[in-house]
């Protein structure tokens, strides 16, 4: 596999929280990781593992105290979030941090369509950008195609997160980066969310990097399963290797890997960490 | 029935020009979410540099315009303190308030100029319309232009692609930095149009009155935050435009309150005690409604 030229990679990344303090956290510890191109990975840890820290690395959100960030062979590392923006869409846990729920659904949209690009002083939304968006729109089978100009905060959370999710594919990014984007929604609507998020990495063929909760769901989909414990992956799978694995071996794995017991209940429990 | 009238166009053309103000303070605090109190200062140093300019001879429109200049930097100063100096958006806006008040005084060389025997824009729009200055109608007319085209370029601004920024920028800063737009850079700018808008109608101010005054800034965020609050009661506007409109219609009818009541017999002093006291009522009126209501209520803002 790494024969492949890698689209992103994180080489030797480590992250601490509160560093010198009685509250020091080792975050990352040394973490390298090639991502390849139409790579769909889904990443799965206990609590505290570092899975969202390693994904606002990625982002850029905050820089790592060691290593670097490289994306089609450029040093990114300390570039600011917002001009790494151009290769990352992302979808966050709580619907409310991808979207601006006191502007328009087609707003909302016109913003992300330019993503990375130039914002200039054309109107932002035109007939043409409107069609654009209610094709966009018009798969998610939620009518919010009708609704171009209802407020985003109006809509609920499984709506909100559907826009989210148009938000961050509408301009096809590098590499889609998912936080547990389906955990704030009740299960039925979790279902459609994720659903659609299938269907939209499968179209537009999308680098993605996934983190779940769900040990099921990181088992079924994707092709390549990583695992996280304190700071570090301790399992990489590829796509045959997972394939035939049930969830009682990737409990066993854990237990191997980390050198002590998994439960589900400690994946379940892994929300709204940094 | 004069006196109706005298009150109605007067307070018109008030409205007209505090809208600048009251639309100023529409952009920081509702548009950005950027609570800016650089305005009293703003508006003062607008004041101040049209006076000067005029006394130096000046074209009274390169007057404005240069107040208009000023402000945009006074307001982008303020944005740069918060967004690269890390300080509070309040104390940034007080610091800077502060700070203009001897800026105001360097520029003008004393605490006021006055402006009776320089030609203004009023004198210059007059002479093209053979209206006389001091006919409410010509005054009305100058601000009337004036924030048809301030209005217009706002409604268009705000709907561009960069506008939109602006906008999302007050809206949710976490998703507009992931969607690759530096927030720093859209509350800088959003910021410096407001406080140009405000130093604009300082500087018109000026030219109108005859004179400038170190203190004539003074309360003038809190006008315009009555106004915006105002016009947002009564008109419950949605979109930029209906906003925007709000804003300046909110301007008229303080400025209507206020007239009335100087009329009526109000010492001027207890003006700025029933501005804050309107602006208590406008903003703990709903919150009481919904308490009686037994309505979900959100917690208090704590800009």
């Amino acid at each position: 596999m790494d024969k492949k030229s890698a689209l992103l990679e994180v080489k030797k990344i480590s992250k601490v929280f509160s560093k010198d303090t009685v509250d020091e956290v080792t975050a990352l510890d040394d973490v390298s990781l090639k991502i390849h191109p139409e790579d769909y990975i889904t990443i799965i840890g206990s609590n505290g593992a570092g899975k969202t820290t390693l994904l606002n690395v990625i982002a850029g959100l905050f820089p790592p105290e060691q290593g670097v960030v490289s994306i089609n062979g450029e040093d990114v590392t300390y570039l600011p979030e917002y001009v790494r923006a151009k290769y990352f869409g992302r979808v966050h846990q709580d619907p409310k941090v991808g979207t601006g729920g006191n502007l328009t659904i087609e707003e909302n949209l016109a913003f992300a369509l330019l993503r990375g690009k130039q914002r200039g002083l054309k109107t932002a939304i035109n007939r043409e950008r409107r069609e654009l968006f209610r094709f966009a729109l018009n798969p998610l089978g939620l009518g919010l195609e009708n609704r171009l100009d209802a407020l985003v905060g109006t809509l609920s959370s499984g709506q909100r997160q559907s826009i989210a999710l148009t938000m961050a594919t509408i301009s096809k990014p590098s590499v889609l980066l998912l936080d547990e984007h389906v955990a704030n929604l009740d299960p039925r609507t979790a279902q459609i969310v994720f659903d659609l998020t299938e269907m939209v990495i499968k179209r537009e063929k999308l680098t993605t990097m996934m983190i779940t909760h769900d040990m099921e769901c990181a088992l079924k989909y994707g092709n390549r399963l990583i695992m996280m414990h304190r700071g570090k992956i301790i399992v990489d799978l590829g796509k045959e290797e997972k394939q035939k694995l049930a969830i009682n071996d990737l409990i066993n794995l854990f237990a191997q890997a980390a050198g002590e017991k998994l439960t589900d209940e400690k994946i379940l429990l892994s929300q709204g960490e940094r | 029935m004069d006196i109706i009238g005298n009150i109605l166009g007067f307070s018109l053309y008030e409205g007209l020009v505090y809208g600048l103000v009251a639309i100023g303070v529409y952009l920081t605090l509702r548009v950005l979410a950027f609570p800016d109190l650089t305005v009293d200062g703003s508006y003062a140093l607008g004041g101040a540099t049209t006076a000067v300019l005029l006394v130096k001879g000046f074209n009274p429109f390169i007057g404005v315009l240069a107040a208009m200049l000023v402000g945009l930097c006074a307001g982008a100063l303020t944005a740069i303190l918060n967004t690269t100096l890390r300080l509070p958006a309040l104390l940034a806006g007080i610091l800077m308030m502060v700070g203009l008040y001897s800026v105001n005084l360097r520029i003008m060389g004393g605490a006021n100029i006055s402006l009776l025997r320089e030609s203004t824009i009023f004198d210059q729009v007059g002479g093209v319309l053979k209206l006389g200055v001091g006919n409410i109608y010509l005054s009305i007319i100058v601000a009337l232009l004036i924030i048809i085209i301030v209005v217009s370029m706002l409604i268009w601004f705000l709907r561009t692609e960069f506008g939109l920024g602006l906008r999302a920028t007050g809206d949710n800063e976490e998703m507009v930095r992931g969607l690759g737009s530096n927030t720093n850079i859209n509350l800088i700018i959003g910021v410096a149009i407001a406080n140009g808008l405000v130093a604009t109608a300082g500087a018109v101010v000026a030219q109108s009155q005859g004179f400038a005054d170190v203190g004539m800034g003074i309360g003038m965020v809190v006008i315009g935050l009555a106004s915006v609050i105002i016009g947002e009661t009564l008109l419950h506007p949605r979109r930029v435009a209906g906003l925007l409109l709000a804003a300046v219609v909110g301007a008229f009818i303080y400025r209507l309150i206020i007239t009335v009541a100087l009329r009526l017999g109000m010492p001027p002093g207890d003006l700025k005690l029933v501005t804050s006291v309107l602006v208590v009522a406008a903003m703990a009126i709903p919150y009481i409604k919904k308490r009686i209501r037994n309505e979900w209520i959100p917690p208090a803002e704590r800009w």
